[in-house]
Parts: structure tokens; sequence; C-alpha cells
């Protein structure tokens, strides 16, 4: 298990392919990356803002939990903090399972918990304007979905 | 005396990233309410409560637990990660 959070870019492509070699005898990988989205063609960047020495602690909590509910071999996550620009890889998970339905579960279920768990706190840098990005309710829905 | 941290937009109002304070709070309820009574930028910051998160000692927590023996409170907006 790998969780990383860093202000410096990553190449998901790259830390896929080294999950996925480092996981010797799994049947499944499931990865899912995040990357900045300019919706409106006037976005400057994107600011992350996160609690250092909580976000790491809340994210290995959160990966420790798949890895145990779903079974999982393996789990990466990567999560960037500072400025980032448009159509950068935000953050990454990947998990590794025995079957593909506890690979994606478990992935599914860690991305859930990210959303609204995890302390990061999106801003958005648009010509002439800053704004703080507003959670949204659909993302506590996506979470109680895992309480059973 | 207890580390108070604010993260997003709730350290932009207040306009400190932390601060450390002499509570005589039982829990983060009545401390908010020490803080409120402070000065306008808290009263404005912490006006509703529902809107924020707390975390004691780096676990989320609620606004009804108690404070004694927490080292670090931090009072933030909804989480956005992801």
């Amino acid at each position: 298990m790998r969780v990383v959070v860093q202000d410096g870019p990553f190449d998901p492509g790259a830390e896929l392919t080294a999950f996925s070699a480092g996981t010797i005898g799994v049947g499944a990988v499931v990865s899912f990356s995040g990357i900045v989205r300019d919706d409106h063609g006037d976005l400057d960047a994107l600011e992350i803002e996160h609690y250092p020495g909580m976000t790491e602690s809340a994210l290995t909590v959160q990966a420790d939990t798949a890895m145990q509910r779903f079974g999982l071999a393996d789990v990466l996550v990567i999560h960037r903090y500072g400025r980032l620009a448009p159509d950068a890889p935000i953050m990454m998970v990947a998990t590794a399972a025995a079957h593909r339905k506890a690979a994606f579960e478990g992935a599914e279920f860690l991305m859930d918990y990210l959303k609204s768990r995890a302390p990061f706190w999106k801003k958005e840098h648009r010509v002439g304007r800053t704004e703080w990005v507003d959670a949204k309710l659909s993302d506590e829905d996506a979470l109680a979905r895992w309480d059973r | 005396m207890i580390n108070i941290l604010y993260f997003a937009w709730l350290r932009e109002r207040i306009g400190i990233p932390k601060e450390t304070w002499t509570t005589e709070a039982a829990t983060v309820a009545d401390l908010v309410d020490e803080l409120r009574a402070r000065e306008e930028r808290y009263a404005m910051a912490f006006e509703d409560i529902s809107s924020l998160r707390v975390a004691l000692d780096q676990e989320l927590s609620s606004f009804d637990a108690p404070i004694a023996g927490v080292r670090e409170v931090a009072f933030f907006p909804p989480m956005t990660g992801g």
C-alpha cells in the first residue's frame, strides 16, 4: 500500500505501470485519474489546499479500510496540492485484487471517501475572479451507499 | 492553551491560518461561542456552523464533542478532494 501527498506533478501512466508490475499473481487492476477540468475555457489554475498531517493519516486510514473491506492485494493513492494547470492530473487511485469486482468496488469506495472525507479544498482561479469550489450533496449521497 | 487552525475560505475570512487560544470551553460549540465573541470577523466566519466541519487532533469530529485534552482544533468548510 502506498499513499503519496505531493506538490509536484506525477505521471499516471508510469505510476500505473509500476503499480501493476509490483503486484504479482493478481487478476485485476483498476485505476482512476482525476484531471483539472476547464469547463468554460477561462480557468487559469486550480489551487488545492490541504491539512498537512491529517491528509496523510486520513488517506492511509481510507486505503487500509478499502484493503480490508474488499480484500485488495494492493492500493495506491496519489494526491497533489498547490497550484495546478488545466488538464494536469490532480490525483489517482489504483487497486489490485484477485477479481475485477473487488478492484472496481475498492476504487469507487476510495474515490467516494476521498471526495468528502480527506481534508482537501479546491479553489478555482479564473480570469478576473477566484472562487472556492462548493462540496456537492451528491458526493455525500455517494458516500452514504457504503454504510451497510 | 489550544492550537486552532483554519482552512480554505474560513482561513481567508478570519485572516490567519492558525493561532493559540486559552479556552475555558467544554465543547467545540462552546469554543466557537468564545471565538464569535472576540471580533466581528470571527462572528461572521462562524455565523452558520452547519456549513463547517471540525477536526480534533486531526480526526473529524462534531461540534458537540468535548475538547478536554485536545491540543489541536481545526475548522474548515466541507472538503472537496478527488
